[in-house]
């Protein structure tokens, strides 16, 4: 199997079938992250769909200095910030972060305490906690390598974490007094 | 588990990620491809000519060839691929038309990240009735009439040429209008503009992910794109002004003043015959899907709105040379369009008597009481050596005044010369204008073939006397390369822009109200003279000089504004939107405060009934920008 970096090599040279694989192997990475980011199915697979269309022109850009999930990454929490920023004039994207979702796997919503929970939580948290956070979800995603995504340091990384952590247990705290 | 909320808040965030849905998968997918397809079609294939973009030597080198006996001192700016075409007439009608074909932009090989946006996707449905349409410069026909002696004089050279050393693409620009203070310079003066060729090079630029220059960005082209809901004029006046005083959405401390121009239709019937010649470059590198193919698609939008007794002439240069199609009846479509397929892009430029050759051409056409123009057809490779801008204008302008005028028309992405486009039009010779899509070709050759082609207002001069007990300062968005003199106002021999069938003209001021916090200058301590004595209740007065056409005196009209602040209608919001995100893009000092996102969401609510879709595009095109501006 060819790797990513081979494949968006040979899709800068105009490969189409190599573009193809690359989209078909990243497409759910983008869309998870996405949904975590924004919170929302619909927002999500729009998202998914912009960095879909826009890689074409974007690939250029990709130096190959990264590995390329890593520049993937970035281009997608870039994204998504455009997103937030626009509908950040209407309403707050993520207010209900995921009800919906969790609603609809009828199943899985074993609570609902869990479910506004998880709305509470991510209400509380700040867009670029979210965006690390989201980050950090995906699977074998490292400190190192979210830092590299978000341009930032491996120690930020932590910091934000620590930062998490110090506001989902002032939430817990503030859940007991209520 | 639950002690460390953060794994708790991971885990839940990960139970409530859905499952992809494999339709959406699918769907993101294919256009993905179909954007790599398109960019491949164009990307680097765009430009088998090793003479053309970085190296300046586009349009022009060609002009300069071709004019090559002129005698020439400096040359016009060069500019890269640029497909110009001449002209710029079209019907109101083709209502048939179903939504055409969305033309994949050329992308540019350049090293930048781009972004391909992908936003065309609903091409708006074909017209309902044949209405009031923009046209891009309405360089119009004239028939007879001695048109003004060159008209160099109104805007300053410089901003129209720029030497042809210059490696990069060349934009005609000046810088943005200052605030001016009413007491001290009442009188505002400019000429009219109905140029949009600003608007299509945005918007390539955009779509190609790349933010324009600065310099591209001319606000007043860019609000004249858009077809606004006007009054027509009910007499006989050419034109109607409509004038409205409204909150500026930028700051709330402003008035915005709208002053926009509705040319009069006159009924299609009522035209003289036309005489087409156009002017096709044929050199290799236009076979570009979005070059010749597109502007024969173009060219048959166009022939069908022509009447049979128009006549049609094609004449190539570069790759072919010569007369590929003597003059024929319109409604010999047969012929026509036998002649229109044949044409292929190939071979080497070489030909340099292609425009006299035109020119010739239409010159045997036309005959007494009829309009010919001539199409200027190319990408910016072709062998029309001009190297002097003065002998340009003058070949150019001594042919209009025998009654032959040239329009010019763009294609290809990213390699213009809109300096040098611009220079043709400003000089009163023919509209300029860009053409990217057949979207965009329909716009210009068939929306508005009537109004490119008639002219109902020559030298159309706009003036504002602000009153100092009203205003204590103003600011022109815009036009800042169409500024006159106030003492040319009144001054018959100093041209200005023509207005034609149907075309709309809008200008905007920013008013800052005498006591606003936003007032930026203070009072002169040392005294201004007398108090301001106009009714305060009278924010300007409106004068307004054209000549018909063919006349060598102008007309006057003028009203006056009253300061009454007024709520925005939407095509007012529509038209500040334009103007704010124009300001946006060139990084106004006098917008802050407000982004892209309240252009976006301005513009958005004021799309009206947007029968062609333009201003839906506006918006997908200003949220583009908006992604763009973020990542850079």
């Amino acid at each position: 199997m060819h790797s990513d970096e081979d494949l968006a090599r040979r899709t800068k040279d105009g490969d189409g079938a190599a573009f193809a694989a690359l989209l078909e192997r990243h497409y759910d990475r983008v869309f998870r992250l996405g949904f975590r980011l924004l919170g929302s199915r619909a927002e999500a697979e729009d998202l998914a769909q912009d960095v879909c269309a826009a890689l074409p022109g974007k690939i250029g850009g990709y130096r190959g200095e990264a590995r390329f999930t890593t520049w993937l990454y970035r281009v997608t929490v870039n994204a998504a910030e455009d997103r937030r920023r626009r509908s950040a004039r209407q309403t707050r994207l993520a207010a209900d972060w995921g009800l919906h979702e969790i609603d609809r796997q009828a199943g899985l919503a074993e609570d609902a305490e869990a479910r506004t929970w998880l709305a509470e939580a991510m209400r509380s948290l700040p867009d670029e906690l979210v965006t690390t956070l989201a980050l950090l979800l995906d699977e074998g995603m490292t400190h190192a390598e979210a830092g590299q995504v978000l341009g930032v340091s491996e120690g930020t990384i932590h910091w934000r974490m620590a930062e998490v952590r110090k506001r989902l247990r002032a939430l817990h705290a503030k859940e007991l007094e209520a | 588990m639950t002690d460390d909320p953060l794994d708790r808040l991971a885990r839940e965030m990960t139970r409530a990620t859905p499952e992809v849905d494999p339709a959406a998968k699918a769907r993101a997918l294919a256009l993905a491809q179909k954007n790599f397809e398109a960019r491949q079609g164009t990307g680097s294939d765009a430009r088998p000519m090793s003479d053309r973009p970085r190296q300046g030597a586009g349009f022009w080198t060609g002009v300069r060839t071709m004019l090559s006996h002129f005698p020439t001192r400096a040359a016009l700016v060069t500019s890269t691929g640029l497909v110009a075409v001449a002209l710029v007439v079209t019907f109101p009608a083709l209502r048939d038309m179903g939504p055409p074909p969305v033309v994949p932009l050329t992308s540019d090989d350049s090293e930048a990240p781009l972004v391909e946006p992908v936003v065309i996707d609903a091409l708006p449905a074909p017209l309902p009735a044949p209405a009031p349409m923009l046209a891009d410069r309405a360089a119009a026909v004239k028939l007879s009439a001695p048109q003004m002696e060159l008209a160099v004089g109104a805007m300053a050279p410089d901003a129209l040429y720029r030497p042809p050393e210059a490696d990069t693409e060349a934009f005609a620009n000046a810088d943005e209008n200052p605030v001016k203070i009413a007491a001290e310079a009442p009188v505002s003066t400019f000429s009219a503009d109905v140029d949009t060729a600003s608007w299509a090079v945005i918007r390539s630029s955009i779509l190609s992910g790349m933010m324009p220059p600065k310099d591209a960005v001319r606000i007043e082209e860019m609000v004249n794109y858009f077809p606004y809901d006007l009054a027509a004029p009910e007499d006989d006046t050419p034109f109607r002004p409509t004038v409205t005083l409204t909150q500026t959405p930028w700051n709330p401390d402003t008035r915005l003043l709208r002053i926009a121009l509705q040319g009069r239709m006159p009924p299609v019937a009522e035209r003289p015959p036309l005489n087409l010649v156009f002017l096709i470059d044929t050199s290799g590198s236009m076979q570009d899907a979005d070059k010749l193919p597109l502007l024969k698609q173009s060219f048959r939008l166009m022939l069908s709105e022509l009447r049979p007794e128009d006549q049609v002439a094609i004449v190539t240069y570069a790759g072919s040379a010569g007369e590929v199609l003597a003059p024929t009846p319109a409604g010999d479509r047969a012929t026509i369009l036998a002649a229109l397929d044949r044409l292929e892009a190939g071979g080497s430029t070489a030909g340099q008597e292609g425009l006299q050759q035109a020119y010739a051409t239409a010159a045997k056409m036309q005959a007494e009481g009829e309009v010919s123009r001539v199409l200027l057809a190319t990408d910016g490779d072709f062998n029309v050596g001009l190297s002097d801008p003065a002998a340009l204008e003058k070949f150019i302008a001594d042919r209009r005044d025998e009654g032959v005028y040239l329009s010019v028309l763009g294609f290809g992405r990213g390699n213009l010369d809109d300096a040098t486009m611009q220079a043709l039009a400003q000089n009163g010779n023919g509209q300029a204008a860009y053409i990217d899509t057949l979207m965009e070709a329909r716009k210009v050759l068939v929306d508005q073939l009537t109004g490119a082609l008639f002219p109902i207002a020559d030298d159309v001069k706009v003036q504002v006397e602000f009153n100092p007990a009203a205003v204590a300062e103003y600011r022109l968005i815009g036009y800042e390369t169409r500024a006159l003199n106030r003492e040319d106002f009144n001054n018959d021999r100093v041209d200005a822009g023509e207005i034609g069938a149907g075309h709309a003209v809008t200008a905007l001021y920013e008013v800052t109200p005498v006591g606003s916090p936003a007032v930026l200058n203070d009072p002169l301590r040392y005294g201004a003279g007398d108090a301001p004595s106009g009714p305060a209740d009278e924010l300007a007065f409106l004068r307004l000089r054209y000549k018909a056409p063919g006349t060598d005196t102008s007309q006057l009209i003028e009203q006056p504004i009253p300061a009454t602040v007024t709520e925005a209608d939407t095509e007012t919001r529509f038209a500040a939107a334009i103007a704010g995100f124009g300001q946006l893009l060139r990084g106004s000092d006098y917008v802050t405060g407000w982004g892209f996102g309240d252009a976006i969401a301005l513009a958005d609510g004021a799309t009206g009934s947007d029968p062609f879709g333009y201003r839906r595009e506006a918006v997908s095109l200003m949220r583009l920008a908006d992604s763009l501006s973020d990542a850079n």
